[in-house]
């Protein structure tokens, strides 16, 4: 086995990094680009796979990039290549958190609430989108009652998660 | 991920009003990197400094990261059974309720925008449109409704702002009211 180009794979993704805005999977067509199409290290099944993986694993999806890190070379590989992924956008948060702050009153507090219906609205979607992905009207049952427990009662999440999980591998969802 | 965060940092431990996460939410949508983690490094900075935002980071990946390189080495042949699939299907159903209990939530948090219910509730019908019904890449809608929705911010923020003014400011705010 040759040598992996860590250097243009790891700087490739920290690029990816600055350029995700609206999650990590925004980036995901251009990742595919650099490592399925331009260096040829993963199949287009693996990555797929990885990214369905994280899609259904708990933990924000960007964990895809680890799972790519794994599949070029082990654990160690996951955690460069999710360091790398992290790293710069996590750096601009931690800058915002930091220096934002004096901007407060101007820029930051209108673009906070200029954002907050949009906001809303597109934690809103991303529950449609998931639940078209599930599709079918018991699924879609779940969903709902699912959807009115979480905001009207305080029931531990885990409970509902739990429940879920329970009628799905009796085969009722 | 976000009904846990939002359920833990505005309902368990009060440590955020649900505005407050709103508002951080919003930040961490519009800057790149998972808006989740940028959320928890931002709260995370707020309480203890740098420290505090590592921390909330690593807490954020640490396990998740483990149970997913767990599953990518034996997610193969358990997949395959069953009532694994039928599970996880299940899971899927539930985290989209679960998302969609959030929404409904951070919607009441709306109720008192500066914006205006109406401008609120228009911004937030064409950001749905345009990414549930529509898919387009949310760099593009943000960058769509983004603009017009500072700019309408920054100029109700003006108005009701001014401490200096308290004669004008409750008929403004009245002003702003939705018919009932």
């Amino acid at each position: 086995m040759t040598p992996l180009p860590w250097l243009t794979v790891l700087s490739g993704v920290a690029g990816l990094s600055l350029l995700s805005v609206g999650g990590a999977l925004t980036v995901a067509p251009e990742l595919h680009r650099l490592l399925v199409g331009e260096l040829a290290l993963l199949s287009d099944a693996q990555f797929r796979a990885a990214v369905a993986l994280a899609q259904s694993a708990p933990g924000p999806n960007a964990l895809y990039t680890a799972i790519l890190g794994w599949q070029l070379a082990g654990a160690g590989g996951a955690a460069l290549v999710l360091t790398a992924f992290m790293a710069p956008s996590s750096a601009l948060a931690l800058a915002v958190a930091r220096w934002g702050g004096r901007l407060e009153g101007r820029g930051v507090r209108a673009l906070r609430t200029g954002l907050a219906p949009i906001t809303v609205a597109l934690v809103a979607s991303t529950a449609w989108l998931l639940a078209a992905r599930a599709g079918g009207p018991a699924p879609l049952a779940v969903t709902a009652a699912a959807a009115l427990l979480a905001w009207r009662t305080r029931l531990h999440l885990l409970w509902i998660l739990g429940a879920g999980a329970l009628l799905g591998s009796l085969g009722l969802v | 991920m976000l009904p846990v965060a939002q359920r833990v940092l505005c309902e368990e431990r009060r440590w955020l009003t649900r505005e407050e996460f709103l508002g951080l939410l919003s930040l961490g949508q519009a800057l790149p990197g998972p808006n989740v983690c940028n959320l928890s490094i931002m709260v995370g900075h707020r309480f203890c400094g740098w420290r505090g935002a590592g921390a909330a980071l690593l807490g954020m990946l640490a396990v998740p990261f483990a149970v997913v390189l767990a599953l990518a080495a034996g997610f193969g042949h358990l997949s395959a059974h069953p009532a694994v699939a039928g599970a996880l299907r299940g899971l899927g159903a539930v985290s989209a309720g679960l998302v969609a209990g959030t929404a409904l939530k951070l919607a009441g948090a709306l109720r008192a925008t500066p914006l205006g219910r109406p401008a609120a509730l228009a911004l937030g019908v064409a950001a749905f449109g345009l990414v549930a019904l529509a898919r387009l890449p949310l760099p593009w809608v943000l960058l769509m409704l983004g603009p017009p929705a500072w700019w309408l911010a920054t100029r109700r923020l003006a108005v009701t702002a001014p401490p200096a003014a308290p004669a004008t400011a409750p008929a403004t705010a009245a002003a702003e009211e939705p018919p009932p």
